[in-house]
């Protein structure tokens, strides 16, 4: 085994104890925004799209490359600005939820 | 290293960081918001960066570049597009179509590397597995999660879809993807045997997902999400990026906790989970069971409007039927309502209820109720002895007392301690089963009453009756 293959492994390892650190204390009510920005960040994997779009020298791996870049930049920037969307219901502050909820009662 | 891969590797260590520390902000509601700004920022550094080593390295036609450019402006576009105008209910099938499209970007670049060694050659088992896994992953993911889209969207059927054959049909595909990995791991390279793993594991997806019923959404999206962040981290060997790495790793470690969290607050299983349903009905729907209990009290909107009117305590307790029936904002309306006369409101949420993992406190959140009125599980349930009145809003399995029982088909699922509180109404559209397909004891208790109705129609008419008890 290379010793960067051997770097690559115990990268992954500890990034996955990392992740169980880091989520198993996140409350139930915030389980979607957590999902969907845990979603935006294997958005990441448009990284490895652009890496291999410059490889790319004959048209079938053209089109794997095209196919790569759109669908990864589909979930990074989709990813982000969904969950962007749903925290922002989470953090009105309440004063101005009752002016709200006013103006929506008819 | 030259000094701009320093500079390169140095910054992508510092946006795998903010990913870190962008999840861990996202524990409360309070920093969740700048969480996932922090996270998004990452993510603009890796980009940047990954231009720059591309810009430098100069090895692309000019083809592959408008090709990769014109693709990234789409997928963004079309991306912020959805993601901006999507309504709120209909959030869980966008987030599974994301996770879809993620898997669906690394199982290209499994193919894109795989393609690319030199045909009939033998590859080293350093590339060659994460390569297969890569592809294997991110396929099943891709089209797993284009069918929980479909069946999160109703655009594919919520029940269980099983047909004759089924198992024998999973078992021959999964005989074929061995096949096939033993030939792509093994043996010569060979575009056939990529596509032979290719075919195989889109079927696979498809199979895996598609017995799977409505109520078990939460889970099977969840374990989704995990898979693609493992064929990311795959992918980050094949291509020897650690950012990949590092991201997909945490992802799939994130989606593994969440996907155990889930299936424990069903006691079941997550092997029994995707093994299929072990019901046929399903909350939305609206057949009537053969054997309705005789016992069940029928009440009116007038009736609630004066339980309410006189309560001190009130507990909603949502489930899939107000998502269905998109009646959040009566909720919220009736909840302002009650407030303002010094009426304690609170909501008991159970963890599954709904078809992603917190998804009714989505719901809620979209019409402004404040997270601390969103009572978990258990303090939900030391609550319920102080209610006067709990309103169950197209809930169902989740209150069944039928799980304290034994020998049921939710024996021993935690459950949301309705029956405990004075008085219960149950609002809900006919007395159909759950997804369990069992008959809920809640609704024949003593204390419990029934309010036929839709979720959306029902509370336009218990606030109008509220109106009138509170003015009095």
């Amino acid at each position: 085994m290379s010793q960067d293959l051997y770097t690559n492994i115990a990268i992954f390892v500890l990034s996955l104890l990392v992740g169980f650190e880091v989520i198993s204390k996140i409350p139930a009510t915030l389980h979607t925004p957590m999902m969907s920005g845990a979603n935006a960040i294997h958005g990441v994997v448009v990284v490895g799209a652009i890496l291999i779009a410059l490889e790319a020298q004959s048209l079938l791996f053209y089109v794997i490359a095209f196919c790569a870049a759109v669908l990864g930049a589909i979930n990074v920037a989709g990813g982000y600005v969904v969950t962007d969307r749903m925290l922002t219901m989470f953090s009105k502050p309440k004063a101005q939820n009752n002016a709200d909820n006013d103006k929506g009662g008819k | 290293m030259t000094p701009l891969m320093s500079i390169v590797s140095l910054v992508y260590l510092v946006s795998a960081a903010c990913y870190v520390v962008g999840l861990h902000m996202m524990r409360t509601p309070k920093t969740a918001r700048n969480g996932n700004r922090l996270s998004a920022v990452g993510m603009v550094l890796a980009v940047i960066m990954t231009f720059l080593v591309a810009i430098n390295k100069n090895s692309a036609t000019l083809t592959g570049w408008l090709l990769m450019l014109v693709g990234v402006v789409l997928g963004v576009g079309y991306g912020v597009i959805k993601a901006r105008t999507v309504k709120m209910t209909d959030m869980p099938q966008l987030v599974s179509l994301f996770n879809a499209v993620g898997g669906g970007a690394a199982a290209a670049i499994g193919m894109f590397d795989y393609l690319s060694a030199t045909n009939g050659s033998y590859l080293q088992y350093s590339f060659s597995i994460p390569v297969v896994l890569d592809l294997i992953i991110g396929a099943v993911t891709f089209s797993g999660s284009l069918i929980a889209t479909g069946k999160l969207a109703g655009k594919i059927s919520g029940k269980p879809i099983s047909f004759p054959g089924a198992k024998l049909l999973n078992a021959i595909i999964v005989l074929v993807m061995v096949a096939a990995v033993v030939l792509m791991i093994g043996f010569r390279t060979n575009s056939w045997s990529l596509v032979l793993a290719l075919v195989a594991s889109l079927v696979f997806g498809i199979l895996m997902t598609i017995p799977i019923g409505g109520a078990d959404m939460p889970v099977v999206v969840s374990l989704l999400n995990a898979f693609t962040g493992l064929a990311v981290a795959m992918a980050g060997f094949v291509i020897d990026n650690q950012v990949l790495i590092i991201a997909g790793a945490l992802v799939g470690a994130a989606g593994t906790i969440l996907t155990l969290q889930m299936a424990a607050a069903m006691n079941r299983s997550v092997a029994n989970i995707i093994a299929g349903g072990f019901g046929t009905g399903d909350s939305g729907d609206s057949s009537v069971a053969d054997d309705v209990p005789v016992n069940v009290k029928e009440t009116s909107a007038d009736d609630i409007g004066v339980q309410l009117a006189y309560a001190n305590n009130v507990m909603i307790v949502p489930g899939y039927g107000l998502a269905a029936a998109q009646a959040q904002h009566e909720v919220a309306e009736l909840a302002t309502l009650l407030i303002e006369h010094g009426i304690n409101v609170n909501y008991a949420i159970h963890p599954v209820a709904g078809r992603m993992p917190g998804h009714m406190n989505v719901l809620l959140a979209e019409v402004n109720v404040p997270y601390d009125e969103m009572k978990q599980l258990e303090e939900a349930n030391s609550m319920f002895e102080n209610t006067d009145v709990s309103l169950v809003i197209g809930a169902n399995d989740v209150t069944n007392p039928a799980a304290r029982k034994k020998g049921t088909a939710i024996t021993g699922m935690p459950i949301l301690d309705v029956d405990k509180s004075k008085s219960i109404v149950v609002i809900k559209r006919s007395m159909s089963t759950g997804y369990a397909g069992i008959q809920n004891e809640l609704f024949s208790d003593d204390k419990a009453s029934m309010f036929f109705a839709d979720a959306k129609k029902g509370l336009q008419e218990i606030i109008a009756s509220s109106k009138e008890y509170l003015d009095q």
